[in-house]
């Protein structure tokens, strides 16, 4: 895989050769994430976000594994068990906020790592394999949260669930039916609960599994940079191990810092209070609003009032919301400008920025009470993002003229340093 | 033909929504929306300083100790405390004993059932005993209250926003419908006089729909005789029996702050060392 130049794995200890020999289980690791592993020189931070959702991920499986030890898949009983977990468990309540913030902040990271791949255009080929895999992993993460919300069985638990699967009843004909289906009655009841614990427990092991193949697909290429510019030569690479561990591991302790304070200092900061009262249907929240982490695809759903002809507009919602994302898969085929990296193209450039705030409107449009205002916010920011998108990108990639590329990633690096006078440049003697 | 396809979905979306932005922008100049009296009156809880508030923020235990009294002497007769045990009130510093003799005398009797015969019975409850509910079932609730059942409190002080202010604010903020005026200066019966209070529901402004079916707990100075000779004015049994429910929504609160001290100081030496150890590796390499 990869670079001709790699490092090939020798093991030092009799103990590794003898496993090696039999299972190459240590070549593969260093291969991945070893010395064996060539890497540009010139990533930035924002490519560190990859390794932290991967740090996420294994925070979400060892606290979840330890709540599922505690917690009781029972419409009965599953309120009181979170708070079993919070009272009488031993840290229980470190465990609990620990997985409860730790969905966030998986998504936080991936919502960087999903925007520096946007910026810097490492959907584009050769990687289109590797941001299709990202974009199911992204898929799968959804569902996990979605159905982790309900396990609490609170009131935005109940509604949430309701709320949600109500989308597929939306379907002409055979919506109900479907809702039906998914929910085993026609209300979330012990069977979906049961369900949807069943699945929450199920899918974080696919999206481990589906991670193992984002990297592998990764490195048949290689890693992306921050000019774009493929990688020509050793010259251009360091190995993965020390260089970018070490930066890796710097990364996971600002990562720790920030998950730290929001889990100790402000637990619930990014919860909704009407958790905390049990599971109750006959009595509906005044605004049922999901994770922050959906609200710009809800603000999606909720921007569609109007029936389009014989298309009700609840019907026009629930597909424009799949529609946002599943859009995201043709990505590599709607931009074909050649040139990667959006720090050489001006007009994109202008556009993801514009983009950034567009999904951060409607983010706040999503969590906000669905009034006429916040919904007519909504409806020009959807209104840009499926432009952008579908639109927007095309024409730019017909139009753009990007800026001159470097030669290589060295030459972009020494010239950086150049620029800044940090070191003379190499004079070739004579 | 796939991007055709494709910029045809986003021109149909993007119109849609430009389409939909027009059509609500018309209806909400023709025909917007009437605020309603809750939009216009609703108050959001009062500022109210607690010992537990901020990053290195404690319970205060005499306080927490006169919420309970309060908890004990008004609350308890309607509100149930389910997820809390008896056991748990030597954090509040009594002692074993102390939680004991509490448990025992407790006005509400602990269900069970009677070992010779197998029917229903009540014994005085024991430490280990969460706080019995004071209705044997929501039917109960409801046909003692008006109809409206009374919540459990356990977790009351996480349930709202501001939760412990919230709590303070709508225990202190029952007041005369006549004459209550908003921010503005509006008058609420003179802007909204459909809205006046039903009969059996009480006005309180801090109240989500301004009425609530709960009369006034708190109403006189003195209702409670605190053991530690603080004055027991409404609204300091309002704040202590906040600061209780706080303890009671969050009895870990202290621990986590403190091992969230810890663990940030960890984290922050260790990140350090992170960081220098990155820039150790990197020295010899341009980027």
């Amino acid at each position: 895989m990869s670079f001709p130049w790699a490092a090939h794995y020798t093991p030092k200890a009799p103990l590794m050769k003898w496993i090696d020999e039999r299972l190459p289980l240590p070549r593969l690791v260093y291969n991945s994430i070893g010395a064996g592993y060539p890497v540009p020189r010139n990533l930035n931070y924002m490519w560190n976000f990859g390794v932290l959702s991967g740090l996420a991920l294994v925070i979400q499986i060892v606290s979840g594994i330890i709540m599922a030890m505690h917690y009781a898949a029972n419409d009965l009983v599953a309120f009181g068990t979170v708070e079993h977990v919070m009272r009488d468990v031993n840290s229980g309540w470190l465990i609990r906020y620990a997985h409860a913030n730790g969905a966030s902040f998986f998504f936080i990271v991936v919502y960087l790592h999903i925007f520096r791949g946007l910026f810097y255009g490492s959907y584009k080929a050769p990687r289109e394999m590797v941001w299709l895999l990202g974009l199911v992993i992204y898929l799968l993460m959804m569902a996990t949260a979605f159905m982790g919300y309900v396990l609490p069985w609170g009131q935005m638990s109940y509604w949430g669930a309701k709320v949600i699967t109500g989308l597929f009843g939306a379907i002409p004909v055979v919506g109900e039916p479907i809702q039906t289906w998914l929910l085993g009655g026609f209300a979330p009841g012990n069977a979906a609960l049961n369900r949807f614990f069943s699945l929450h427990y199920l899918l974080p092991f696919v999206i481990a599994g589906v991670i193992i193949l984002h990297i592998w697909a990764l490195h048949i290429p290689g890693s992306n940079n921050p000019t774009g510019v493929d990688v020509k030569g050793p010259q251009d690479t360091v190995p993965f191990h020390p260089y970018y561990t070490a930066k890796d591991g710097f990364g996971a302790g600002v990562f720790l810092i920030l998950f730290s304070i929001l889990l100790f200092f402000a637990p619930n900061f990014l919860g909704h209070p009407d958790n905390y009262i049990e599971a109750n249907p006959l009595s509906t929240p005044a605004h049922i609003v999901p994770e922050w982490y959906f609200w710009p695809f809800y603000a999606i759903l909720r921007a569609f009032t109007f029936d389009f002809f014989f298309v009700p507009a609840k019907l026009l919602g629930v597909l424009a919301m799949f529609a946002a994302i599943l859009l995201l898969f043709f990505l590599p085929w709607l931009d074909n400008s050649p040139v990667r990296s959006g720090k050489f193209r001006p007009v994109f450039k202008q556009f993801f920025i514009v983009l950034c705030i567009d999904v951060l409107i409607l983010g706040w449009c999503g969590g906000a009470p669905a009034t006429a205002g916040y919904v007519m916010i909504s409806q020009i920011a959807a209104a840009y993002y499926f432009a952008h998108f579908l639109i927007i990108l095309p024409l730019i990639a017909m139009f753009e003229k990007p800026l001159p590329l470097p030669n290589s990633i060295t030459e972009a690096v020494l010239a950086k340093h150049n620029l800044q006078g940090e070191e003379p440049a190499a004079v070739p003697a004579e | 033909m796939l991007r055709a396809i494709l910029i045809a979905i986003g021109v149909f979306f993007s119109g849609m929504m430009l389409y939909s932005f027009g059509a609500s922008t018309y209806a909400y100049l023709t025909d917007p929306a009437a605020p309603t009296a809750e939009e216009e009156f609703h108050l959001h809880p009062k500022e109210v300083h607690f010992s537990f508030n901020g990053s290195l923020g404690h319970y205060d235990r005499q306080q927490l100790q006169r919420g309970f009294q309060v908890f004990k002497e008004v609350c308890s007769a309607c509100h149930s405390l389910k997820f809390v045990a008896f056991r748990d009130l030597e954090q509040l510093g009594y002692s074993e004993a102390e939680v004991k003799a509490i448990a025992k005398q407790w006005t509400i009797k602990a269900p069970d059932v009677d070992p010779k015969t197998g029917e229903p019975s009540t014994r005085d409850p024991v430490p280990a005993d969460h706080f019995p509910k004071p209705f044997a079932n929501n039917v109960a609730a409801a046909a003692a209250n008006n109809n409206a059942i009374p919540p459990d409190l356990s977790l009351m002080a996480k349930a709202r926003h501001d939760g412990p202010a919230y709590i303070h604010s709508l225990l202190t903020g029952f007041q005369s419908q006549e004459g209550f005026k908003n921010a503005k200066g509006k008058e609420l019966l003179k802007e909204f006089p459909d809205s006046k209070t039903p009969e059996g529901l009480h006005f309180n402004p801090y109240f989500a729909n301004l009425n609530l079916a709960m009369a006034p707990p708190l109403t006189a100075e003195g209702q409670v005789s605190y053991g530690d000779g603080t004055k027991a004015t409404v609204d300091q049994m309002a704040t202590d029996v906040s600061a209780f429910l706080m303890w009671t929504a969050e009895p870990k609160l202290e621990s986590r702050k403190s091992t969230g001290m810890a663990v940030l100081f960890f984290l922050l030496i260790a990140t350090g060392l992170a960081y220098l150890s990155y820039r150790n590796i990197w020295a010899d390499k341009k980027h």
